[in-house]
């Protein structure tokens, strides 16, 4: 691995943009052949994008992109696996119709005579791939209703079908359980042997240092820094990830906490989770960590009413709350920000003022009758106060950047005056300096005595924001954590006990 | 995951095959795989509903199936239907609708009796050529629309559905095509039957079956299946989504231009109101026949027995004394009753493999 040789990848300040939001400012990256070569950084800081550079899914603004020494282009994925690349994305992207061997040759199906698709190949390729992964998995059954774990194993089967010379795994291991997570490993490690190379992209730092070779730290859109694994230690990485004080990025006021708002209690749906019961009390910001796919999201939309439940009750201050009714909800005083807040928050084609009324308009229209002036005028103070920066209230929410469309998604729900506030991945695709604002709002708004669910992915934001840590794993509540004792290994702990044990 | 043997509901029962099978390798022999997967796929139930309905009216009334009549149109009437419904199947699978065929096969009707009126010395051959390519070309102008423009598929073919029309509707005025204007070895393919099938099923038949092997085979096929399941997931796997939607609308197009000659050559007259409403006929055919209405599941097959389910209980209701407006009503049950069942199981096939996952972690 000496710096003479030709690397499998290499970029060198790359840049990427999208509208006004700046997602990757400088990145650079040079990974060699049989090397394990660890990506790191904080939510935001550009790794996804780097990636989906490399894929192909995105066109870079500039700088230089290397595959074995050759300058490449990619316009499409397709492009990007003809090269020989092959990425497992964080979320998989499957077919849920199709077979789960279908999935793994989708596009590049083995042809035998006359350009006929040779299902008994594949099937026993899909076989043989499962046996070298050391997993139980029906090729026949469809790709539907398997776990996210199940479907991981499957965009690990597909990427070592494509006998990649380079295999990009962002957060593989976010949704697998010890157990799986080791024959990942092992599989890993017998693709580096054979010479090729692979970018491995985690949160935890344990799984950096037991598999990487070589670490590359990146920060709001930049490279940092590249450290041999040995020559270097997980705190070392942590201040250059971080490179400023936490504590200024979540500020946080203490707020008073007065009698509890909702009460859950045992809250179940089949299949999805089991007995769910917490509070939220006034003033108290509530953290709902938990791995992707632990559950989480479902319960704030059972809780809010989007979604059924089979057991267990609601209530809103002491008032039990109709299941499966959001009018139900908001009327007795909740309010719900969704994690894709384009898809179910915004109606981004619509202007600010509508937005903000379109929860209220009840109370505004006059004889049935809602004009544009009254929808004005009610949605003034709010986006006032949040500091939406949009030059009129006209203006169409679709253009505006991440952060603020968020606060406008915001304001429409403060503008019913809730006393709960479910709010879904806050700051998921806001840039850092939007998302400190966010953060003071939701402080805020606890400091005058609204209670706040929050769901997030990011543990410094539950950690930093959080007056209780309340840990989802497969579907149940494994841990309630006051501000005091939420410290990362004790989340982490809680979000993958049960899938240790069970593994 | 922990193998399969061994796993109980939590009253203590043994977990059954069937939901084992949900998660683990099937330890079914092949052919016994096989037989499950026929007897419970959608193509058999219809088909089973369609035999039912076809002995029902047998029973009532012998010349339904047992005359030369009945015999010939019980084939060849849904015969037109079908192959719009194969066409209409595609386009479904890849989540998208075309409601542009009736205006389609009406201009190519009207265009098959010009052809023959005004270049008497053409071959059959090339007036079946010129017309399949007409509605190719009209296919292309939807696909290109719907690829290029991002706007969903029911919207940019009940525009053309106009738009066709209204071509047809200024082209051909009042003027009808009778049957004195075509050839007589026309109208005979309409009417010529080989070992009593008649040759316009045949045709249809042989459409059929092309396509459904192209679907079931090709690499190109199963991307119609991958991107109706999920578009986004589509472009990752770096398919060229563009192009097959281009191309089932081109199919769909090339076959209402075929239906539109066959219109011609079975019935001999054309005026400018043929095929109107036989859209919706098309796409009720595919929703009762099991293809998904959101794509990616489906197939042809089923959408041809849903084709002459629809057609052949059209008929036999009449026969069977049963009243105008319920003759009407029975399509819409079907329809709401598939679509129902649609959402039945799946929703239990969904709640069976959640249970099956908490079973085994």
């Amino acid at each position: 691995m000496t710096g003479s040789s030709t690397p499998v990848l290499e970029l060198r300040d790359v840049s990427k943009s999208f509208g006004p939001v700046v997602a990757l400012r400088a990145g650079s990256l040079r990974v060699e052949a049989g090397s394990i070569h660890a990506l790191v950084g904080e939510n935001g800081a550009g790794k996804s994008t780097l990636v989906k550079v490399v894929a192909g899914v995105h066109r870079r603004d500039g700088g230089d992109f290397l595959l074995g020494g050759d300058s490449v282009d990619f316009g499409s994925t397709s492009d990007s696996k003809d090269a020989g690349v092959a990425v497992i994305y964080q979320e998989p992207t499957l077919f849920p119709d199709l077979s789960v061997m279908e999935n793994i040759f989708m596009g590049r199906q083995i042809v035998g005579r006359g350009r006929r698709i040779d299902r008994a190949a594949m099937y026993a390729e899909a076989e043989g791939l499962f046996g070298r992964l050391g997993v139980d998995l029906d090729p026949r059954r469809p790709a539907r209703g398997l776990s996210i774990a199940d479907q991981q194993i499957i965009e690990i089967a597909k990427a070592i079908s494509l006998d990649a010379r380079l295999l990009i795994m962002d957060e593989p291991t976010a949704a697998l359980s010890g157990v799986e997570v080791e024959r990942l490993f092992a599989v890993a490690r017998s693709l580096r042997d054979e010479g090729r190379a692979l970018v491995f992209i985690s949160h935890r730092f344990d799984e950096v240092f037991d598999l990487c070779d070589t670490i590359t730290v990146m920060r709001d859109g930049s490279y940092v820094a590249t450290h041999r694994t040995e020559d270097t230690s997980s705190p070392a990485i942590v201040a250059e990830m971080v490179g400023r004080e936490v504590a200024d990025l979540f500020p946080k006021t203490p707020a008073e906490i007065g009698e509890p708002v909702l009460e859950v209690e045992g809250l179940q749906s089949r299949g999805v989770f089991h007995d769910v019961s917490f509070t939220v009390r006034r003033g108290e910001i509530v953290g709902l960590a938990g791995l992707v796919g632990a559950g989480r999201s479902e319960i704030a939309r059972a809780v809010f009413g989007v979604d059924g439940y089979d057991a267990g009750r609601v209530r809103l201050n002491g008032r039990e709350i109709r299941r499966r009714s959001p009018r139900a909800a908001i009327d007795a005083g909740m309010a719900f920000v969704p994690e894709d807040r384009r898809a179910q928050g915004l109606v981004t084609e619509a202007s600010v003022a509508r937005n903000v009324a379109s929860v209220i308009r009840g109370g505004l229209a006059r004889a049935g009758l809602l004009t544009t002036g009254a929808e004005n005028r009610a949605a003034g103070p709010w986006a006032g106060r949040l500091e939406v920066k949009t030059n009129a209230l006209d203006m169409s929410a679709r253009t505006m950047s991440g952060g603020n469309q968020q606060k406008v998604v915001i304001a429409k729900w403060l503008a019913t005056e809730p006393d709960l506030l479910i709010i879904d991945e806050p700051t998921r695709g806001i840039d850092v300096g939007t998302k400190s604002e966010v953060h003071r709002l939701l402080s805020e708004l606890a400091g005058q005595g609204m209670a706040i669910l929050m769901i997030s992915s990011e543990l410094p934001e539950v950690l930093g924001m959080a007056d209780r840590v309340l840990v989802v794993c497969e579907g149940r509540i494994t841990a309630d954590l006051p501000r005091a004792d939420a410290t990362p290994e004790a989340v982490m702990h809680a979000a993958t006990r049960q899938l240790e044990v069970a593994g | 995951m922990t193998p399969h043997a061994g796993i109980r509901h939590p009253d203590g029962t043994e977990a059954s095959t069937s939901e084992v099978l949900l998660v683990e390798p099937s330890t079914l022999s092949p052919a016994r795989r096989m037989a499950t997967t026929v007897l419970r796929s959608r193509e058999l139930s219809i088909f089973l509903v369609l035999v039912a309905v076809t002995v029902v009216a047998t029973l009532k009334n012998e010349s339904f199936l047992f005359s030369a009549d009945g015999w010939r149109n019980f084939w060849v009437n849904p015969s037109l239907l079908l192959l719009l419904a194969v066409g209409q199947a595609v386009v479904v699978i890849t989540r998208n609708v075309d409601l542009s065929v009736g205006s389609v096969m009406a201009l190519t009707a009207y265009l098959t009796g010009r052809l023959f009126i005004d270049q008497p010395g053409l071959p059959i051959v090339a007036v079946f050529a010129i017309c399949i390519l007409a509605g190719a070309v009209l296919g292309l102008v939807n696909g290109m629309l719907v690829a290029y423009f991002n706007v969903p598929s029911l919207v940019i073919t009940l525009g053309t559905l106009y738009i066709y029309r209204g071509i047809v509707l200024s082209w051909a005025g009042s003027d009808r095509i009778n049957a004195g204007d075509l050839p007589s070895d026309f109208l005979a393919l309409g009417n010529k039957a080989i070992l009593t099938i008649p040759v316009l099923t045949i045709i249809a038949m042989a459409v059929l079956a092309a396509v459904g092997y192209y679907l079931y085979t090709a690499r190109g096929g199963r991307e119609f299946y991958a991107i109706g399941s999920d578009p986004d997931a589509a472009v990752l796997y770096g398919l060229n989504v563009r192009r097959r939607v281009l191309a089932a609308f081109v199919l769909s197009g090339a076959l209402a231009g075929l239906v539109g000659v066959l219109y011609t050559a079975r019935y001999g007259t054309v005026s400018s109101g043929v095929g109107s409403g036989i859209e919706l006929q098309a796409v009720a055919a595919v929703v009762v026949g099991g293809v998904a209405i959101f794509g990616g599941s489906g197939t042809v097959w089923g959408a041809a027995i849903g084709a002459f389910l629809l057609v052949t209980i059209n008929r036999a209701l009449p026969s069977l004394g049963i009243e105008d407006f319920w003759q009407r009503a029975v399509v819409g049950v079907l329809i709401l009753g598939a679509i129902v069942l649609d959402r039945l199981l799946a929703n239990r096939q969904a709640r069976k493999l959640a249970e099956a996952r908490e079973m085994t972690t």
